[in-house]
């Protein structure tokens, strides 16, 4: 198949769906692999780069249409592109099918079968094809270089001879994929960084992260996840506790990273016009919501605001591609693991398998019909787990209460144990014979020996343990020797036996004992 | 010959010798010394008695012993250090029989006495054991006869029943738990017998007794432990490690044999202990075990949600390259692949690169308690980086790639999430916990208890999928 990748059309999008690297990957599977010319030069690959490995450069968009089987593109198609497809066409890119449903009935009606990027389900086995995360983790990254360009001060904190820099304070607000990687440069760059989310379970990965989690005590802890790994609108009460803790937040920090986003939904406004108010001048509020209208109030989308009190408000929406090259790379290769996906026999014909859960989840038209939306997939999503609850921490009253409770008890059953055993060895006393008691207080202290003795062996030493006991045991010998001697023939036989068997054991226990402790080495 | 004051005195020597030699045993390097402790003890046991006042048939004696040497040598140097669950096993048998046997004798010992005595008073000289039980007083010798019974019962039960144990560990009696129509009525129904028998015994029926009496313990140990399933083995192992030494205990009170007892004694404690500690690595109570199979769940396992991810030797090799800190958890499974050696290859390999390799050892991982660190230390893995359970399980969240090698119940996390397994609570180790896992398994069944584990669906846990000595000798070049 002719897979082929166009210039991207939108205005600014410097990102281009195939790279050169990706390029080789994919002719591997049996594709042949044409780019536009130009298509990369924005994202640092140049048509020679491409010429190099193996790709076609085709001279100008119409041409690229007629000819590629496969388009794969980055952003959704312009209604100009989406005429260009025709039936039996492939289209990968990032679609947006439940905004766009104009573009979804043009491409139905085209012929061609979608695939959308952003509609690949969030399985661990299509991780790798998660162009979304991908794109947020480059965002988040790109959310904190753009912040710190726009911040007049260090991240870190240091003490020079011309004077002690404080370090930045900054708040991660959403701990998505985005937010978590906002967190990581952040705190690499030596910043004190605090993040907060709706769903409780994700403390641990923000603190695995480097940050500190702002944990809201509310009652009827809801949970804030959803199946997919994302976030569900959360109660009024709950918003305002939430907004409540931000209040308290603003004056302090000095760089706020907004990323909350809930599926389908306009972005939730969080950061308020008041909090603005409340920061001090020289703070930046990086918002990657902007293109869903802004977690903050102030935020313009694509734009950069500076607001009275000189706070910085820095509402770009195109992240990724104002660093092409890794997106490129990243998103290049979650195209390619697709394409992997749908060229099971790498022979370069693309099966369209509508059973699989991913490729079913990311297909919205198919042979002249609209698949959206796909049925839930087979296998659950990730990150579903109910979080466990706390356990209550017992207060030192209540582990001493515990701690004395479990003394009396085990000095109850001790005193009883011995109380019993007493009377049992009085009664035994009563009947047995005075020479059987003597050799009974023998066995009784060496019991006590045994499990004193015992309880010290260390637990890799159990095997030889055992085989040096089977040795010892074979003390039995000494019956045998003390009867072998008898007048009587079967006495003797019998005892001749068990001679012979013991001999076996004991011989033979401490030399395997022997043998297994010399393999003991130390290193 | 020796006088009685020698035999007592060997005998005083012999029991301390025995103590310290188990005492050793709390860390490898002294267990070096100790094994001799042992040695020299028996050796001072046996010379002595064997040598003391009024023992004779030496004709019969030596060759035994040299007979006997001879084999236990043989063995000793010829298995294998996979075999040696059922070396052990074998071995119990053999101290079970000797007890039957020797028991027998005391009480042919007894009768002959009695009716020499009976027929022209004690005149004639009789030779060590008869000798002493010519001294008894009437008193003396009923108990006497309660012990004689003690001993062949528990002999009994002890040999057909490490016979089993022995069949089932070397693979040629079906390691399934299996029992004959009745179950646990026909052993109750064997038990209150035998007692019957006993009580006629006691009261002076014939020698036929005692017979018809070991037959049924010969039933209920066979019986016992067949209806035992193969993983619950080092509970069983160790149980009938503890019988060997009860036995000879008991044989010890027959022959009014301080050293005996005092052995025997240490032994059963010694057995007892290590069952205990076998139930309690399994959550498990002595008497459900023995009694076989597992206890009715209190409702449904929780489903498990996530599929099982596979991977190639490649995948894992560039984890571990990658990897600073590696854990390996061996099962039983690596004993039965043989890939101890290859394991061991890979550690020394991932160590010379400078890596922080460690073994994690659950208590009961494999079919002997300690199983595995025997293995490990034949293959020259060195000891001071295989740990305990508890040593290493707080270790987890900070390591960046656990090996699972041929183990399934022992990191089984429904043991501590999912209330409603059979497992529920047993202690195991929390490999899950680690950045990521792979289990090395042959295939996608589950474990000997037959329950699912969600370890292998879990997000950071690749299946590799093959023999575990394959799979690593695989590994090998691809690490670097």
């Amino acid at each position: 198949m002719k897979i082929g990748a166009p210039k991207e059309s939108a205005r600014g999008e410097a990102r281009v769906a195939l790279t050169p690297e990706s390029a080789k990957q994919i002719q591997k599977l049996g594709h042949e692999c044409l780019v536009e010319t130009g298509a990369g030069v924005a994202a640092g690959f140049n048509d020679d780069v491409y010429r190099e490995a193996g790709v076609t450069v085709v001279d100008g968009a119409e041409a690229l249409w007629t000819q590629a089987e496969v388009v794969i593109k980055v952003r959704e198609p312009s209604e100009e592109e989406a005429r260009r497809l025709r039936d039996g066409q492939t289209l990968i890119a990032f679609f947006w099918p439940a905004q766009n449903e104009e573009m979804l009935e043009l491409c139905k009606a085209q012929g061609a079968t979608v695939i959308a990027m952003d509609m690949v389900p969030r399985i661990s086995r299509a991780q790798k094809m998660d162009a979304l995360s991908s794109m947020a983790n480059i965002a988040g990254y790109r959310a904190v270089i753009e912040a710190g360009n726009n911040f007049g001060r260090f991240f870190t904190g240091q003490v020079t001879a011309a004077g002690k820099v404080p370090p930045a304070k900054v708040l991660v607000i959403g701990a998505g994929v985005a937010g978590l990687s906002a967190i990581g440069t952040a705190t690499s760059l030596g910043a004190v960084v605090r993040a907060f989310d709706v769903r409780p379970e994700v403390a641990e990965q923000i603190e695995s992260m480097g940050a500190e989690f702002l944990f809201l005590e509310f009652e009827e802890s809801q949970d804030g996840s959803e199946s997919g790994g994302y976030a569900a609108p959360s109660s009024p009460e709950f918003r305002e506790k939430q907004l409540e803790c931000f209040r308290e937040q603003a004056p302090d920090v000095d760089i706020v990273i907004t990323t909350a986003l809930i599926p389908g939904k306009p972005a939730p406004k969080l950061w308020l016009e008041d909090m603005v108010e409340a920061m001090k001048p020289g703070s930046v509020i990086v918002d990657l919501a902007a293109e869903k209208g802004g977690n903050c109030d102030l935020t313009k989308p694509d734009e950069k605001v500076v607001t009275d009190n000189g706070v910085t408000v820095v509402g770009y929406t195109d992240f990724p591609s104002r660093m092409a090259t890794q997106s490129s790379l990243l998103y290049s290769t979650n195209i390619r693991h697709m394409l992997t996906d749908l060229t099971p026999e790498k022979d370069g014909e693309i099966v369209h398998d509508m059973e699989d859960d991913v490729i079913r989840g990311a297909t919205v038209t198919h042979q002249g019909e609209i698949t959206f939306p796909p049925p839930p997939p087979k296998v659950k999503a990730i990150g579903a787990s109910k979080p466990k609850p706390k356990e209550k921490e017992p207060t030192p009253e209540e582990k001493r209460a515990a701690e004395h409770a479990t003394f009396k008890a085990q000095t109850k059953r001790q005193v009883t144990l011995l109380a019993v055993g007493g009377a049992l060895m009085l009664l035994l006393g009563q009947v047995a014979p005075t020479s059987f008691m003597q050799h009974f207080i023998v066995f009784v202290l060496a019991c006590f020996v045994g499990f004193q003795v015992i309880w010290g062996v260390s637990h890799s030493l159990h095997t030889p343990l055992m085989a040096v006991t089977n040795a010892i045991s074979g003390i039995i010998i000494l019956g045998a020797v003390l009867q072998i001697g008898s007048g009587s023939v079967i006495v003797g036989v019998l005892a001749a036996i068990s001679v012979l068997i013991a001999s076996i054991n004991i011989v033979g226990g401490f030399l395997v004992t022997r043998r297994m402790l010399a393999m003991f080495q130390k290193s | 010959m020796l006088g009685q004051g020698f035999v007592s005195a060997a005998a005083i020597a012999a029991s301390v010798l025995f103590i310290l030699s188990l005492g050793g045993l709390s860390n490898q390097e002294k267990a070096k010394r100790a094994v001799w402790y042992g040695i020299v003890g028996m050796a001072v046991a046996v010379f002595f008695t064997a040598f003391g006042p009024g023992i004779g048939g030496y004709w019969w004696m030596i060759p035994m012993m040299i007979i006997g040497a001879v084999i236990g040598w043989y063995v000793a140097n010829k298995v294998d250090m996979t075999e040696m669950p059922q070396l052990v096993a074998a071995l119990h048998s053999f101290v079970g029989l000797a007890a039957v046997f020797v028991a027998w004798n005391a009480d042919l010992e007894r009768r002959r006495v009695l009716a020499v005595q009976a027929v022209e008073g004690a005149t004639e000289q009789f030779s060590a054991f008869a000798a002493l039980v010519a001294t008894k007083a009437p008193d003396e010798l009923m108990f006497l006869q309660i012990e004689v019974v003690f001993a062949i019962f528990i002999g009994a039960v002890t040999f057909t029943g490490s016979v089993i144990a022995f069949g089932k560990l070397a693979g040629k009696v079906d390691g399934k738990s299996k029992q004959l129509p009745g179950g646990h009525l026909l052993n109750a129904g064997a038990a209150v017998l035998s007692l019957l028998l006993a009580i006629l015994y006691l009261n002076g029926a014939g020698f036929w007794t005692l017979l018809v009496l070991a037959a049924l313990a010969f039933f209920i140990g066979y019986h016992l432990i067949m209806g035992i399933g193969g993983a619950d083995m080092p509970v069983v192992v160790s149980m009938l490690n503890s019988y060997s030494g009860w036995a000879a205990a008991a044989v010890g009170f027959t022959l009014s044999n301080d050293l005996l007892i005092v052995t025997g004694a240490l032994v059963g404690s010694s057995g007892a202990i290590l069952s205990y500690i076998m139930c309690k690595a399994m959550n498990r109570n002595f008497i459900s075990v023995i009694l076989g199979g597992f206890g009715g769940t209190q409702g449904p396992a929780a489903d498990i949600e996530g599929e099982q991810v596979a991977i190639d030797a490649g995948g894992v090799a560039s984890a571990l390259n990658d990897a600073d800190s590696v854990i390996i958890v061996p099962g039983y499974g690596m004993a039965v692949a043989q890939a101890q050696n290859a394991v061991s290859e890979l550690t020394r390999k991932l160590r010379s690169a400078g890596k922080n390799v460690r073994f994690g050892i659950h208590p009961v991982a494999g079919r002997l308690p300690g199983h595995m660190n025997v293995l490990l230390a034949e293959a020259k893995v060195p000891y001071d980086i295989v740990l305990e359970m508890d040593e290493i399980n707080d270790d987890f969240p900070t390591t960046d790639v656990v090996i699972v090698i041929g183990s399934n119940d022992i990191v089984n996390p429904a043991a501590q999430e999912d209330p409603n397994s059979p497992i529920a609570g047993m202690p195991v180790l929390t490999v899950w916990e680690a950045k990521q896992v792979f289990v090395c398994k042959r295939g996608q069944g589950t474990g000997y208890s037959g329950i699912e584990n969600p370890l292998f669906f879990k997000e950071n846990t690749r299946m590799f999928y093959g023999d575990a000595r394959e799979s690593i000798d695989s590994l090998l070049p691809l690490v670097d």
